[in-house]
């Protein structure tokens, strides 16, 4: 099968497993909402002032929101020794981990369309600048959240405490992708500056992190 | 070794004390800033070991995941655990001097950003092999490695982006092209004792990383040959 065949039955099953359970998206949305709630409660913002710290918000929520999926990720391969049998399985590695990560990202994007409302609602929220590039700066943000954190998911399910150690590597390897989402998403709604540099920032923070995930994911997940 | 080891000690130690000489005695007084200024001979030479060791971490990361030897992977943890060292060297140094000179502990200014998110990718680095478990732990740690220390251009250029949009809270802060000569000479001969200590406490690591290994291997043997033994 080629390697496309394989990423595609594989997020079909994901998503079906999804589907059919919710697990990933009902934690994150619960907990997206809770850190939305709390967020409100610890700064009380005015419109204006939602507009200059929206940005921070919603990307902090939706990190520690994509923290709850991306552990999730390997976890289920754990039952049955499913992870092993992919391993001694001749399909390639690669293909394995372009549909865990497309599979999180779905998950993330799903998360994000339905909590940005509630931002808008919660928040008074009226953006100055153009809303596709909101768009733009959402999906790539995202992947780049996502891609590092399934690779780190697939090395933090080695380790003694598992839940923890993901975000204590995923978060500082994020802080440049997450600096260029939170300052694009600023300068978008309040129309201050053009989001053009931080754009470009994380179109090579994911076009560098994906080439390094894909060419390191098989020495990882062969591990002994 | 036996015999490298305690001359290349002693002569660190020679150097470390002729810097120290130089730091504070040869070196004139800066004008402005007064005798904290001679901070920097310690600062500036700790920065440049640590960022040095964190590149070998590096090439000693990619060089296990394509040798797989032993001595790569123990170079690799000694050359972190040093880097991190230094680098917390250079973090505290750095508010110490920056108090009464800029009136502050601490700036979001490039430099200091970029200095604290190294910080923090190695001390994460060090932190999965502690909790790695087993035979994986160089593998985990190498791949970690990589993405850290391909992560550092990024962080770089987008902190130095975020901060010269913003006014600069604080203008300036390295010592600039008017550094007097004999400062020159301070700083270089400290960089070389810095660099010295530092090949020296990585040297030690190395080894001892090595010594726990083969004790590993041996408790590993011994519990097999008294399982076979228990079987007959």
């Amino acid at each position: 099968m080629s390697v496309w065949g394989v990423t595609q039955r594989t997020l079909w099953k994901d998503l079906r497993l999804e589907w059919r359970s919710k697990d990933a998206i009902n934690s994150m949305l619960f907990f997206a909402l809770l850190v939305v709630v709390i967020f409100s409660f610890a700064f009380d913002p005015t419109a204006e002032e939602s507009r200059q710290i929206a940005g921070g918000l919603i990307w902090v929520a939706f990190l520690f929101a994509a923290v709850v999926a991306l552990n999730q990720t390997w976890a289920r391969e754990l039952r049955n020794q499913v992870l092993d049998a992919y391993r001694v399985s001749p399909a390639p590695a690669t293909a394995l981990f372009m549909a865990k990560a497309l599979g999180n990202f779905l998950f993330v994007v799903v998360l994000e369309a339905l909590m940005a409302p509630l931002f808008v609602v919660f928040y008074n929220l009226r953006s100055v600048g153009p809303v596709y590039q909101l768009l733009i700066v959402g999906a790539l943000g995202t992947w780049a959240l996502v891609v590092n954190g399934t690779f780190f998911a697939a090395m933090s399910i080695r380790t003694r405490s598992r839940e923890i150690m993901l975000p204590l590597m995923l978060f500082p390897i994020s802080i440049p992708a997450l600096l260029a989402m939170v300052d694009a998403t600023t300068s978008i709604l309040t129309g201050s500056a053009s989001p053009a540099f931080w754009i470009r920032l994380l179109a090579i923070y994911d076009l560098v992190f994906t080439t390094v995930c894909l060419s390191l994911f098989e020495t990882v997940l062969n591990a002994e | 070794m036996k015999k490298t080891f305690p001359i290349f000690a002693i002569a660190t130690l020679g150097l470390l004390s002729y810097a120290l000489y130089q730091a504070l005695v040869v070196a004139p007084t800066e004008v402005t800033m007064g005798n904290v200024q001679r901070i920097f001979y310690y600062h500036l030479p700790s920065a440049w070991v640590a960022f040095a060791m964190f590149f070998v971490n590096f090439l000693a990361s990619i060089w296990y995941l394509a040798k797989r030897t032993a001595g790569s992977d123990a170079l690799a943890l000694a050359s972190a655990e040093v880097g991190v060292v230094f680098c917390t060297i250079v973090l505290l140094t750095g508010p110490i001097w920056a108090r009464p000179v800029w009136g502050i502990w601490w700036t979001w200014d490039a430099r200091l950003t970029s200095t604290l998110v190294l910080w923090l990718i190695y001390v994460a680095y060090l932190m999965l092999r502690r909790f790695a478990s087993g035979g994986q732990t160089p593998v985990l740690a190498a791949a970690l490695a990589i993405f850290g220390f391909v992560d550092v251009p990024i962080v770089y250029l987008s902190i130095r982006f975020f901060r010269t949009q913003h006014p600069q809270p604080v203008i300036g802060g390295g010592p600039g092209s008017g550094l007097d000569p004999r400062m020159w000479t301070a700083v270089l001969w400290n960089l070389a004792a810095f660099a010295a200590y530092g090949s020296l406490l990585v040297w030690t690591r190395y080894h001892m990383a090595m010594v726990e290994r083969q004790v590993e291997e041996a408790h590993a043997q011994r519990a097999l040959e008294s399982d076979e033994g228990a079987d007959q």
